[in-house]
């Protein structure tokens, strides 16, 4: 049992880019303890906290035994317990009549390392509430860290033919409504419009915003499939494929004003699909069939210097395909087919070297989370096709859904920073 | 031999008695008067019985007539369906292709081939291609792999002499599988066209 003083030991602002403890480096997990919240919804809150830890693989997190140790006079925690099970830093939040209190220690110094208020209205338990509360551990982790937490993200996927999205820890699933059978969610990077497309007779492109629930359409016409949305890094356009008896080739398209459809690619006759920018805009990845067959692809975002990326050779019938550009731009995730199954492989832009990434079951559709380090992407490794996630650095791997026959993922940005 | 003829000779002979009577003038009483008319009764009711015997055959042969005339037609109109039927199937055919493939194969062509003078003597259907592909490969990718199958069929056709206008064509890619084995027989049946008369009456005429 300990008591929260509410004294001025505490700073009143945030002080971001607070480093606590040791140097960080990729491959350390600093421990951090999450003191019990005395509070309606105070178990929950330490619950998605220590979750979210958890998830990041990039935080250890230190569940003590018993109670934990009391407070001295003045709030001072008992910095030498800590260090002993291993923690770097202790996280002592409260709850207030506008939300939660976070105080940030550092074990080593000794000392509080950071205090802020986060705003938290939401009916506790909600959707809303429980997106609040990520944001709060993704920014305690970039407190400890240096970098942002990704728990305050969402994946939208297939499911059937309808578009629904999950929280970054498998909860809160929900469907959005769709204007017909539906294919290939795409996040803008404001977080706040999904694009998709529907198939079959009048096949068009939908932008749909998550904030109004209001939905635009375009490219419907006969004799045309419209495909694979993709938005551009600055938000204002759209890249999608159109295909017809010419083949399919990517056109952009400008969210503003009286837009009209710019061809992109010179396919001469092949399929183009499945567009992904580099985070600066300048170039596009896409597959392509050109050769033949379908192989990842990447030129200018002027449709010029079009050059194949996955150039190595696994045999005949080589088949690449669904690739996504990592937000560091540097590598491209994407599948191949090897033994006769896809399979999750990324490719640095420098060294052109391919990784592979998995091998049980088949694996496809792979999408970048905004930390660069995890991917979320379609396995069958179950029996039924389920999204999972892997942590590029440390290998695990993570089930995220349940219920069978979800595909074509893609990971949202991070909804908004602190 | 009728009543009537056989009475005939008795009448005549009636007469000739009669005749004979009065040229030697004899009253003798008329027994054969009396019996005349009960004759004569007798006589107009087997008429009458002849008469509606023969009406009711007349009108048993105009019915069976009529039924015979009937049935004609049904059997015209059940032939013409049982054609029409088979045009439409024909029409409906579906037409496959090869892994990541959307080019037509010789079997394909003769399909489409058998469909060509169908669609010419209809002129007023029109249909919808529909292309589709197998579970292997991207679904991005197949759902654009099935638009380019359905716009091969298309193309052959119109350049075989049905107005472009008479047809559409779409893609359902992956999503739309008539069976769900991952084997090359499963496979197989998925890579196709589909075609579907989307206007046009329901009766086709034979080419």
């Amino acid at each position: 049992m300990f008591v929260l003083s509410a004294s001025s030991a505490f700073a009143q602002d945030t002080t971001r880019g607070v480093r606590i403890g040791l140097t960080y480096d990729p491959g350390t997990k600093p421990g951090v303890v999450v003191l019990p919240i005395r509070a309606p919804a105070g178990d929950s809150l330490v619950a998605i906290f220590e979750r979210d830890f958890d998830l990041s693989n990039r935080l250890a997190v230190v569940r003590l035994a018993g109670t934990p140790p009391p407070t001295a006079a003045g709030g001072r925690l008992n910095y030498q317990f800590y260090g002993t099970v291993g923690a770097a830093a202790v996280v002592q939040a409260s709850v207030t009549p506008r939300g939660v209190h976070v105080a940030l220690h550092d074990v080593a110094k000794g000392t509080v390392a950071t205090v802020h208020d986060f705003p938290l209205t939401e009916a506790p338990y909600s959707r809303a509430w429980r997106h609040a509360v990520h944001g709060i551990a993704d920014q305690v982790e970039e407190w400890i860290t240096l970098r942002r937490g990704i728990a305050q993200t969402r994946i939208a996927f297939v499911r059937g033919n309808e578009i629904h999205m999950v929280d970054f820890d498998g909860e809160q699933e929900q469907a959005i409504p769709v204007v017909g059978a539906a294919l290939s969610p795409a996040w803008h990077p404001s977080g706040q419009l999904l694009a998709y497309n529907t198939y079959g007779p009048e096949s068009r492109i939908v932008i749909h915003d998550l904030r109004t629930g209001r939905t635009r359409h375009f490219g419907a016409q006969r004799n045309v499939t419209n495909l694979t949305p993709s938005f551009t890094p600055d938000g204002r356009s759209l890249v999608y494929s159109i295909s017809t008896e010419n083949g399919a080739d990517l056109y952009l398209m400008p969210l503003e004003g009286d837009a009209f459809p710019r061809r992109v690619t010179v396919g001469r006759g092949s399929e183009n699909v499945g567009p992904s920018f580099s985070p600066d805009g300048n170039r596009i990845t896409f597959t392509s069939d050109r050769t033949g067959h379908p192989e990842v692809y990447i030129m200018d975002a002027d449709g010029t210097n079009a050059d194949i990326f996955t150039a190595f050779d696994f045999g005949d019938q080589n088949d690449r395909a669904s690739p996504d550009w990592s937000p560091d731009g540097r590598q491209i995730a994407f599948q191949s087919r090897i033994d006769g199954r896809f399979q999750i492989f990324t490719m640095s832009i420098r060294d052109r070297q391919p990784r592979q990434l998995t091998s049980e079951g088949e694996n496809e559709d792979p999408s970048w989370a905004p930390d660069g380090r995890h991917l979320v992407f379609v396995s069958t490794r179950t029996g039924t096709q389920q999204l999972w996630i892997l942590d590029t650095e440390s290998g695990k791997l993570r089930q995220l859904t349940r219920a069978g026959g979800t595909r074509l993922p893609a990971w949202s940005p991070r909804f908004g920073s602190r | 031999m009728t009543v009537t003829t056989r009475l005939m000779p008795v009448v005549l002979a009636f007469f000739a008695v009669s005749a004979l009577g009065a040229c030697r003038r004899a009253p003798e009483p008329v027994v054969p008067a009396v019996d005349t008319a009960a004759e004569r009764m007798a006589r107009e009711a087997e008429l009458e019985r002849q008469r509606q015997a023969a009406a009711a055959e007349a009108e048993a042969a105009r019915q069976r007539a009529i039924n015979d005339s009937i049935a004609r037609v049904r059997a015209a109109e059940e032939e013409m369906r049982r054609a029409s039927d088979m045009l439409r199937a024909t029409v409906a055919n579906v037409i496959t292709f090869d892994f990541n493939k959307a080019d037509l194969r010789d079997d394909a062509k003769a399909m489409l081939d058998t469909k060509i003078p169908i669609l010419l003597a209809n002129s007023n259907v029109t249909i919808r291609i529909a292309g589709h592909a197998d579970e292997r490969g991207s679904s991005e990718y197949n759902l654009a792999l099935g638009q380019r199958r359905a716009a091969m069929a298309k193309r052959y056709l119109v350049e075989r002499g049905v107005a472009e206008g008479r047809i559409e064509t779409t893609s359902f890619g992956e999503e739309r599988p008539i069976c769900t084995e991952s084997n090359e027989a499963c496979w197989s049946q998925n890579r196709r066209d589909e075609f579907e008369i989307t206007a046009g009456g329901p009766m086709l005429r034979r080419p």
